[in-house]
């Protein structure tokens, strides 16, 4: 079994958990489908986005120039990193300069797939994520189990129980609004402690050389405005055209997300504050490779709203942590497999429904990316040998025609007479959960052969 | 006359012959001269799936041969077609012969409704019947509206068993995957079965006495499920629906 | 070579043949918008109401609850609200910790989703004003409701340089079992007036 198999396996055998979180996040597609079809526009909308970004990618080098004439002229300090540790170098670079030993930072899948906390911890920087999901998982030295919500994987008690312990709430108490409003007094006083805010970010517009930061909950504004140094990371293919694009993308992304006609917060940075001083980090660390293949570099598009893993019917019988990524679900699938080994098997970890790419914003063709993928990793010698052996014996019976016929009646026969011998073998994890197909005397052909 | 070329997935073939029996017999009654190509054997779907595209190419050249010369080509899976039209292309290349084949292979239902214009169906189901549509019928064939798309709904399996006597058409509340999806059934066999029992307690809780679809595959994999927990629950395929039916 | 010069050779290379950028599709509209606004707003957790003139909009912010119980107030809209505490001798943005109400104009407001645009020019000298309050109380031109997103990109002012935000109702999070609270790092509650 894969890793994933195996993860998801133990997942989906705690049966009511598991049916609790198959719950929790299907009502977040069912959100996404009422906020979706409140737009009647929607579907024309989607196909804007996906021409939008695909537009984009093929003139992604004179965008990220042009945006960066134009921050400069705003005031903000570009940098451009290779790669991940390039990237917390700099990071650190910046911050080191200006003495900040006490750091808030917004929700930033970029800054985790950099693994910038501990890198900066390591130095004797405090990283406090702001995001109550976050900050919870932060608390909880677990990392993230969606890219929306962080936590959804952690009941109410539980959060209790951790809040009690780090931030002394009362022992027992696990309502939601007194839990995060005890989050809102422990975090406001760190941001008003904090020395430095890092965000990512959401769009960078070329045109007018800023940068655009969604959250519902105001985190990254209370981060970037009360200290005075900002530093905004960017994965590379964050950018979009002109100002009047964000006219789209802001009317598919919260909808697609949670449901929401739009976030709370969409905070448009074209400088530092007063006195202050804000960089922005671009960040390739593998995007550009993905761009040179025909086929993956449609998934440079994904503006991270997480519908695709909420309609995962896969995602939501396994649990974030069953795929071992960063980002996990159909997304994380895609990108994984590209950027480390350990993702091999997360192309499988699908049934090809098709889902997310009928719910992806900017119609991104997620499941024949995993198809696709699947083909890489044969190629790449990176599935499992046996497989391989068992599928090239099975082409060759099916090449001809007497012996497909010969082990189709083998088959029936093992069936009909000796079904307990099937459940050994390849086909065998089958009959665990289920019988097996009862096989009739005749097959179809023999049919047709008696006719004639 | 046009002659139509039969194709019966692998596993229909030899596990469930009465919905190929079924398909001819709707095809033929309809009066159309349908051959079934001896030769043939499989789509190449279970290689292709698992990426193994030196191994699916050869099978996927065959089926050309083997149905190159026909008028049309009907096959009663969704899955199977959406092999030949959409995926063909990932092992072969764009390529004339290819088009010409993929253009000219229909699934059942699609056959009936688009290209024959079938209108009416006079039959009798006197059942409260769930349709279960697969997910390549779904989203690889388009023969219903899925429900992320914010579209006119439409249901070309509703359409024709809709219209048999007695029928009730019972509705469940999500077009889920089934969970079956060829070696994923196998490989992730916890999280499919899970997906299944989901799919028969949604028909269960809607009323179904039948389950029925336009693929098999999800079909043996949910009727799997059924027996071994003895729920109260036939599936059939909807060639098995409509084979008693006058169609015009 | 500079990381930045690799990275931009390499897409340079690596770039797909041109796409052209799309045509916007027309767009939802109302035939009130104002009216849509209000509603949308309330819908999403931020008690809108058209007020006819300042007079009405000064009574209605005296009025709120919110308002009433609060020790500190700034309003930088003149005429309506009061200031207790002038935003501009506040030398660091940490002074102003402690407001529990605090009014601030905005530019437009669009009825698809109940979203108002403050660009940085009407936040006076802190951006914080926004998001540190207790409280927030918006105030938008009927005459500057547009019916959507697209319509607001197109007669918005992004400053150059400068700074702009949407706040689309009061602070919010449903991290905790999806449970939706109100009132998370920013705003508990946002009240949205619409002059004229």
């Amino acid at each position: 079994m894969s890793a994933h198999a195996e993860r998801a396996a133990r997942f989906v055998a705690d049966a009511p958990r598991a049916r609790w979180y198959d719950q929790a996040v299907w009502l977040m597609r069912q959100k996404r489908d009422k906020g979706a079809s409140s737009v009647p526009e929607w579907e024309a909308l989607r196909e804007t986005a996906a021409a939008i970004k695909a537009h984009t990618l093929s003139r992604l080098a004179d965008y990220l120039e042009e945006f960066e004439r134009n921050a400069t002229r705003n005031g903000i300090q570009v940098h451009w990193a290779g790669d991940g540790a390039e990237h917390n170098a700099i990071v650190h670079g910046i911050l080191q300069g200006h003495g900040v030993t006490r750091v808030v930072k917004s929700k930033s899948m970029l800054t985790e797939e950099c693994h910038l906390n501990p890198y900066l911890g390591a130095r004797g920087i405090e990283v406090v994520d702001t995001d109550l999901g976050e900050r919870i998982v932060q608390l909880a030295n677990e990392p993230p189990s969606h890219i929306i919500m962080p936590a959804i994987h952690k009941k109410r008690e539980e959060i209790g129980e951790l809040f009690h312990e780090k931030l002394g709430t009362e022992k027992g108490a696990s309502d939601p609004t007194y839990l995060t409003h005890a989050a809102r007094a422990h975090l406001r006083q760190k941001f008003l402690a904090a020395q430095a805010g890092i965000t990512g970010v959401n769009f960078a517009i070329a045109e007018t050389g800023g940068v655009v930061v969604v959250t519902n909950e105001g985190n990254a504004d209370m981060g970037t405005s009360l200290p005075p140094l900002h530093i905004a990371c960017m994965g590379l293919e964050k950018i979009v055209p002109r100002a009047r694009d964000l006219g789209i993308f802001l009317r598919v992304l919260a909808r697609s997300a949670t449901g929401q006609p739009a976030s709370v917060y969409a905070t448009h940075f074209h400088g530092p504050v007063r006195g202050g001083e804000m960089h922005v980090v671009i960040v390739d660390n593998g995007r550009s490779a993905q761009l040179g293949s025909e086929v993956f570099r449609r998934s440079l598009s994904c503006i991270r709203c997480g519908a695709c893993l909420n309609t995962c019917p896969v995602y939501r019988r396994s649990g974030g942590y069953a795929y071992g990524y960063l980002i996990p679900g159909p997304i994380g699938s895609v990108l994984g497999p590209q950027r480390t080994a350990e993702a091999s098997d997360l192309p499988f970890a699908s049934s090809l429904c098709g889902s997310c790419t009928d719910v992806c914003p900017v119609k991104i063709d997620v499941h024949h990316e995993l198809l696709a993928l699947r083909r890489v990793m044969v190629v790449q010698g990176r599935t499992p040998p046996g497989k391989r052996t068992l599928l090239r014996l099975l082409a060759w019976v099916l090449r001809h025609r007497a012996a497909y016929e010969a082990v189709g009646r083998l088959a029936r026969f093992f069936l009909r007479r000796m079904p307990g011998a099937l459940r050994f073998g390849p086909v065998g994890a089958w009959a665990r959960g289920r019988e097996l197909p009862a096989a009739p005397a005749e097959s179809f052909r023999d049919m047709m052969r008696r006719e004639r | 006359m046009s002659k139509v070329g039969l194709f019966i997935p692998c596993y229909v073939d030899q596990f469930h012959p009465r919905v190929a029996v079924a398909t001819l017999g709707i095809l033929r009654r309809l009066g159309l001269d349908v051959e079934y190509p001896e030769e043939q054997t499989c789509c190449g779907q279970p290689m292709a799936n698992a990426g193994c595209t030196a191994e699916a190419a050869p099978l996927a050249e065959r089926f050309l041969r083997i149905f190159g010369d026909y008028d049309q080509v009907v096959a009663p899976s969704a899955s199977c077609v959406s092999m030949v039209r959409n995926h063909y292309r990932d092992l072969l290349g764009e390529r004339e012969d290819l088009r010409k084949v993929a253009s000219r292979t229909f699934e059942l239902c699609e056959f009936l409704v688009d290209v024959l214009r079938v209108k009416r169906v006079e039959g009798e189901f006197p059942h409260k019947v769930g349709i279960h549509q697969s997910c390549h019928g779904l989203r690889e064939l388009r023969l219903a509206r899925s429900s992320e798309l914010v579209a006119p709904a439409f249901d070309k399996v509703r359409t024709l068993v809709g219209q048999l006597q007695g029928i009730s058409l019972v509705e469940v509340q999500r077009d889920e995957c089934c969970g079956f999806g060829g070696g994923f059934s196998v490989d992730q066999a916890a999280v499919s079965c899970s997906m299944g029992r989901d799919r028969l307690a949604d028909h269960e809780r809607a009323g179904a006495e039948v389950v029925t679809g336009t693929d098999m595959s999800c079909l043996m994999h949910l009727d799997g499920l059924i027996r071994r927990e003895k729920r109260a629950l036939r599936v059939m395929h909807v060639a098995e629906l409509l084979s008693e039916a006058r169609l015009s | 070579m500079s990381s930045r010069d690799a990275i931009l050779r390499v897409l340079r290379r690596a770039a797909p043949p041109p796409r052209p950028l799309p045509e916007e599709p027309a767009a939802i509209t109302w035939p009130d918008p104002v009216a849509q606004f209000v509603e949308t707003a309330n819908g999403i957790g931020a008690p809108a109401a058209r007020v006819p003139d300042l007079a009405a909009l000064d009574g209605a912010i005296q009025g709120l609850e919110a308002w009433r119980k609060a020790r500190k107030t700034v309003s930088l809209v003149q005429g309506a609200g009061r200031s207790s505490f002038d935003v501009a001798t506040a030398k660091d943005p940490h002074e102003l910790e402690g407001i529990d109400v605090a009014v601030v104009p905005g530019e437009l407001g669009v009825a698809e989703n109940g979203a108002v645009w403050i660009p940085g020019k009407l936040l006076g000298p802190h951006r914080a004003i926004f998001v540190i309050p207790q409280h927030l109380v918006l105030v938008v031109p009927a005459g500057a409701i547009v019916n959507n997103m697209q319509e607001a990109y197109a007669r918005m002012t992004i400053e150059r340089p400068g700074f702009g935000a949407w706040v689309a109702g009061p602070s919010k999070t449903a991290d905790i079992e999806q449970a939706l609270v109100v009132g998370a790092h920013g705003p508990m509650t946002c009240t949205v007036f619409v002059l004229g």
